[in-house]
């Protein structure tokens, strides 16, 4: 369940791609998290992941979870950032036959969910294709 | 520390078992196994389940269980891993036998999924993804085994012939199997025609919806010989990793590294490589999962595992077969249960029981269970002391 507190602590990756980064190796974490898993330095110094890069892998998702049911079938990427720094998002705006493994993509701040009964909206990264 | 052996398997005929809770499910399988035993108490118990809070509203089940069993009040653990619970379960009670702790400790595992309607149990089992940075996206679990079935596709080549190959020789296997819950065979046309579920992956490479139990007795080696089992089949290895639950955090998606992890902490502790096992129980939840399990556990090279299927080097009677009890894909996968059902197909098989899907003379076999997209794999070998 989405609640308010867990939404709303969410944000700083899902409105501005908030990363972080540490301080002796340079490992990147989206989200951060406490100690790096390279180094295990516990120091991080607070940086923004690039908005653009390439398709890894997608799938056009038929049978979605009940609060995407009313914009199934949707595309779901993993994505590759220029950084090296890999995610899952939606693909938005494009016809099924555009999707191939490579296509360059870039970030844009979406609606991606209604969550609850109440209709809360709840925001963030989706991927739409470089042209 | 003491080497030991499963000495009673359970388990019953799975499916949508409208009738039956979930403490009538594992107590009925745990009866089987304790009656296979030949033994009247316990000393503790281990149960994997993934979700009982979240399909039926039950959480505390491990005292629920042992009270139904009739065995407060000894000791009860229930362990979760998602759907690795069973293989968890198991590995614990092995530890607490292994170590002297207790003598004889009853494993389990069991998941009651049909309670609720179909989007509820697919939000369940989506808990076992990373809530915040995948579900909250639009992922789902074939979704996410998806996107490893086109990554695979793209880097290996991998048909969709070849993962529906998967598919036709696990039904062709649970036609022969009593206990699964979809016990006929599929051809490779009505897979790849079936239901889109999350593209490349049909309905037919989807495992189901399960309720089911399975339950195992582990005892001292020594004691098994004393109760004069025959034969005595020993917990050769045991082998429990962990990898990132979010599938984008690993360098390469296609490779489970935990399941690989796993295998060779088991296989080192059995003394044993891939090439000295008879038969693999592996985690089929899709078919593009027993492709890359298959790799991952050292039985064919990296990107041939879907080559191996299409050329039937995993069918009974082929190089190394894989699933032959008709996997999570036509034996059912209630989640928790299935590291415990996939032992249960080890012991009857190395005691020469399975009929018509019996794997000739085998003497050694390996159980590969796990959770989520692989951020947890448990792998055990069962051989013939
Ligand atoms: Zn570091």
């Amino acid at each position: 369940m989405l609640t308010p507190s867990k939404y709303w602590r969410e944000s700083p990756q899902r409105y501005r791609l908030e990363a972080a980064k540490c301080t002796k190796c340079g490992k990147v974490f989206f989200p951060p998290r406490l100690v790096c898993d390279s180094c295990k330095n516990g120091e991080f110094e607070k940086t923004t992941l690039p908005d653009e890069g390439k398709i890894v892998s997608y799938s056009m998702i038929h049978v979605t979870a009940s609060n995407f049911s009313d914009e199934a079938p949707i595309a779901l990427g993993i994505i590759e950032l220029d950084n090296g720094t890999k995610i899952t998002a939606q693909v938005t705006d494009c016809t099924e036959d555009e999707l191939a493994v490579g296509v360059p993509v870039k970030l844009e701040f979406r609606k991606v969910q209604e969550a609850g009964e109440s209709g809360v909206l709840c925001y963030g990264y989706k991927a739409v294709l470089k042209r | 520390m003491r080497e030991v052996a499963v000495i009673g398997v359970g388990i019953q005929k799975w499916g949508e078992l409208w009738e039956k809770s979930l403490r009538d499910i594992f107590v009925e399988s745990a009866l089987n196994a304790m009656k296979d035993a030949g033994v009247d108490k316990i000393d503790s118990m281990y149960v994997g389940c993934m979700s009982s809070g979240l399909f039926t509203g039950q959480e505390h089940i491990a005292s629920l269980l042992a009270d139904y069993l009739g065995f407060n009040p000894n000791p009860a653990v229930r362990v979760e891993s998602a759907c690795a619970s069973g293989g968890v379960a198991f590995r614990q009670g092995f530890i607490e036998v292994a170590s002297g702790f207790s003598d004889v400790v009853l494993v389990g595992g069991v998941e009651k999924m049909t309670d609720v309607d179909g989007g509820t149990a697919t939000y369940a089992l989506g808990t076992a993804a990373d809530q915040e940075y995948e579900c909250y996206n639009g992922a789902t679990f074939p979704g996410l085994y998806a996107l490893i079935a086109r990554a695979h596709m793209s880097k290996y080549g991998t048909t969709l012939e070849q993962l529906a190959d998967v598919t036709v020789k696990n039904h062709d296997n649970g036609s022969l199997n009593p206990h699964a819950q979809y016990p006929f065979k599929v051809t490779r046309e009505q897979v790849m025609t079936s239901t889109m579920v999350a593209d490349p992956l049909r309905i037919l490479h989807c495992s189901g919806i399960t309720d089911g139990a399975a339950a195992a007795i582990l005892a001292p080696v020594e004691l098994a010989k004393s109760m004069k089992k025959n034969p005595i089949i020993k917990v050769a290895g045991s082998g429990h990793a962990t990898d990132t639950i979010a599938l984008h955090s690993r360098d390469d998606i296609t490779f489970l590294r935990a399941t690989a992890e796993a295998a060779r902490r088991a296989f080192d502790m059995a003394g044993v490589g891939p090439k000295d096992i008879d038969f693999a129980e592996v985690h089929d939840c899709f078919s593009i999962a027993e492709i890359c399990v298959s790799e991952a556990l050292g039985f064919f090279e990296k990107g041939q595992g879907g080559k191996a299927a299409e050329a039937g080097e995993t069918r009974l009677g082929g190089e190394i077969p894989i699933n032959p009890s008709g996997g999570l894909k036509a034996k059912g996968h209630p989640v928790g249960a299935t590291g415990i059902a996939q032992v249960h197909e080890l012991v009857t098989q190395l005691r020469q029981d399975a009929g018509k899907r019996q794997v000739k003379n085998a003497r050694r076999a390996l159980s590969q269970n796990m959770g989520g997209t692989g951020g947890s794999a448990l792998v055990h070998i069962l051989e013939v002391a």
